[in-house]
């Protein structure tokens, strides 16, 4: 319903800090975007300025080609729900959902209709009398999106809403929020530090880092092809081999290991160029024998992922990783030989940090 | 076995010994509390403790002095007057202490407090009787209430400044993106959540005014404007000598307004607060 376009917002706080550096952005009509970032990235920021409770030192908002830079947040027809979910504690369940109905100047009737219609679709009827302090924590998530839904925004900014949930509820609450949106098919932007809860929600992700943009896309290629270092090393649920390397007589060379050099990267790179070799332990596997593109060492270090076995071995100087179905697990000490994927394989420039 | 005897015996006698100690002190300090309910209840009190022949006696003379109900009353106003005041110009400034980041704001906090104690200690009282005096608010209602809110006014901004800190901004800030108006947020949502910080601000205020003897020693000449606390040290016969019967059934009355407004607030808030938000 919503296209939103952010044009080189800056923003620098009166300390000194530059939270946002810059940043263009636009997000698609409908989308499910997630912002992903370490803690102090400028992600939240960026969603408060895109809510209006934050100015930008320069730069251009706009929702549906309106520019909203200097809008006031009440007339930008958003709604936000927040870390700790802002429900009014002397209000009950119904008049927290209402309240920005009344604010509105809905009629009586309209009121309650929208009350009853979010409250079924987030089956809290049962709690409308009720006041936050005496729900539990997902029910409060539940009416917080009840309450930002009964609005009929154009565009829903979600600020770390499953952050207080513990881990099994969280599952939940992501599957449901995922299908809400699909059904409201309104523009939705969710700020998270939780990559498994970005990967598995946006149809479109960015990665942030002091105040930028590292990586635009969809969860799948952030995973496959991380566009630079600190994505690579940012995003999977177990950390990415990322050695350093050179190129020697058309090869990567790692410590005293040879790896051929990916597909991405022929005919791009000179004789002698320094380079990060990186490719995912999920894509590592062990080879029966040593061989040319494979690593050679002894286990130090295996660990439970549950279906897989993570193995770390010391190979010529490196720490290598790969994953070993359960049950093949090597055990500590032994020899193991660990064979990259060719096809799985990246290559970074050094200096850069940038896929080649 | 015998050992863990040993340990209750132990621990029995020094619970004895403890619960003997405790209730000692206890009673020293319940005495004059006993003091109070007992003897305004009795024909004849003098100083000494002992269970009266009940009779309402005392307050029926009481009603024989002119000025005794009515300085009560006017405690009330002047006690009411403070606490609303103080919470007027209290609140707001606390909210904008609390929302709003400025340099040497936490020292100028400080510098509130540190002089809170100054403006009702008695080393004002002169420079104080001078500012009325020339602002004509001596013997006048206002001239007290105002002197009163003075002194409470900066440990009151400080304690709602810290309560107001501890309700999240988020409050305000979803208030703002439903586009509410910063009245409206002011009315519809700030102010119900810290009303329980106003109330004990209220009571607390009221409390000090109640029981502040100084400022309106100093300032009321008119005896018909004169608080309760002041009147009680008129309570003399014509020898100089405390009437007891009247300093009895006055101190009982006196009393009761602070101890029902504790047991208000303690009831309503607990003296705690509540909040929404999942921590």
């Amino acid at each position: 319903m919503s296209v939103v376009k952010i044009e080189k917002i800056t923003k620098v706080f009166a300390g000194g800090v530059r939270a946002l550096d810059g940043l263009d952005l636009t997000i698609n009509d409908g989308e499910f975007f997630a912002l992903l970032g370490p803690s102090g990235c400028g992600k939240t920021t960026l969603l408060r300025t895109l809510g209006g409770l934050e100015a930008p030192t320069s730069g251009a908002i706009s929702i549906d080609e309106k520019d909203v830079t200097w809008v006031s947040p009440g007339a930008r027809n958003i709604a936000m729900v927040f870390q700790d979910y802002a429900l009014y504690p002397h209000m009950n369940v119904r008049d927290n959902i209402s309240y920005p109905l009344k604010v509105k100047k809905f009629s009586k009737e309209e009121i309650e209709k929208r009350v009853s219609h979010a409250a079924k679709a987030l089956s809290i009827e049962s709690l409308l009398e009720r006041r936050p302090g005496q729900i539990s924590g997902g029910q409060q998530q539940r009416v917080a999106v009840a309450r930002a839904m009964a609005c009929t925004p154009n565009l829903y900014l979600f600020d770390e809403p499953l952050s207080n949930l513990d881990a099994r509820l969280r599952l939940e609450a992501r599957t449901f929020l995922k299908q809400l949106q699909r059904e409201l098919g309104v523009t939705t932007i969710l700020v998270t530090h939780d990559q498994s809860e970005a990967l598995a929600l946006a149809d479109r992700m960015a990665v942030m880092d002091k105040g930028q943009i590292k990586q635009i896309g969809s969860p799948a290629e952030f995973f496959h092809r991380p566009q630079n270092t600190f994505v690579a090393a940012f995003i999977g649920s177990t950390p990415m081999n990322l050695l350093d390397g050179v190129i020697k007589s058309s090869a990567v060379q790692v410590g005293a290991n040879t790896f051929a050099i990916p597909a991405l990267a022929q005919g791009k790179v000179s004789e002698g160029q320094e380079v990060v070799f990186g490719v995912r332990p999920e894509y590592v596997t062990l080879s029966s024998a040593a061989g040319i593109g494979i690593a050679t060492g002894a286990v130090k270090v295996t660990e439970n992922l549950g279906t897989h076995y993570l193995v770390s071995a010391e190979c010529n100087g490196i720490l290598f990783r790969g994953t070993v179905p359960d049950g093949n697990e090597p055990k500590l000490g032994s020899i193991v030989h660990l064979t990259p994927e060719a096809s799985r394989t990246l290559l970074y420039d050094k200096t850069s940090g940038n896929l080649i | 076995m015998a050992r863990k005897n040993k340990i209750l015996e132990k621990s029995l006698s020094e619970r004895v010994t403890t619960t003997i100690f405790i209730a000692l002190v206890v009673s020293f300090f319940m005495l004059p509390l006993l003091w109070l309910i007992l003897a305004p209840f009795d024909g004849a009190p003098s100083y000494r403790l002992k269970i009266p022949h009940f009779g309402l006696q005392n307050f029926e003379e009481m009603k024989l002095n002119p000025y005794a109900y009515r300085s009560l009353m006017n405690s009330a106003f002047f006690s009411a007057g403070t606490g609303l005041m103080v919470i007027l110009v209290g609140a707001p400034a606390s909210y904008v202490l609390s929302r709003v980041k400025f340099k040497g704001r936490d020292s100028f906090l400080y510098l509130l407090l540190l002089f809170s104690s100054i403006v009702t200690g008695s080393a004002a009282m002169v420079p104080l009787f001078l500012l009325a005096l020339r602002l004509n608010i001596l013997d006048t209602y206002h001239g007290v209430i105002l002197v009163l809110t003075g002194g409470l006014i900066p440990a009151a901004i400080f304690i709602l400044k810290d309560f107001t800190d501890s309700i999240p901004k988020s409050y305000e800030e979803s208030a703002q993106i439903f586009g509410a108006s910063s009245f409206r947020i002011l009315k519809d949502i700030v102010t119900p959540v810290i009303r329980p910080g106003l109330a004990v601000i209220f009571v607390w205020s009221f409390v000090q005014a109640w029981g502040n003897f100084l400022v309106p020693f100093i300032l009321i000449r008119d005896i018909n404007k004169q608080p309760g606390a002041v009147m009680m040290y008129s309570f003399y016969n014509e020898g100089g000598q405390a009437v007891i019967r009247l300093v009895a059934a006055f101190s009982f009355l006196y009393t009761i307004p602070v101890v029902l407004m504790y047991f208000y607030v303690n009831r309503k808030y607990g003296f705690r607060f509540y909040g929404g938000i999942k921590g």
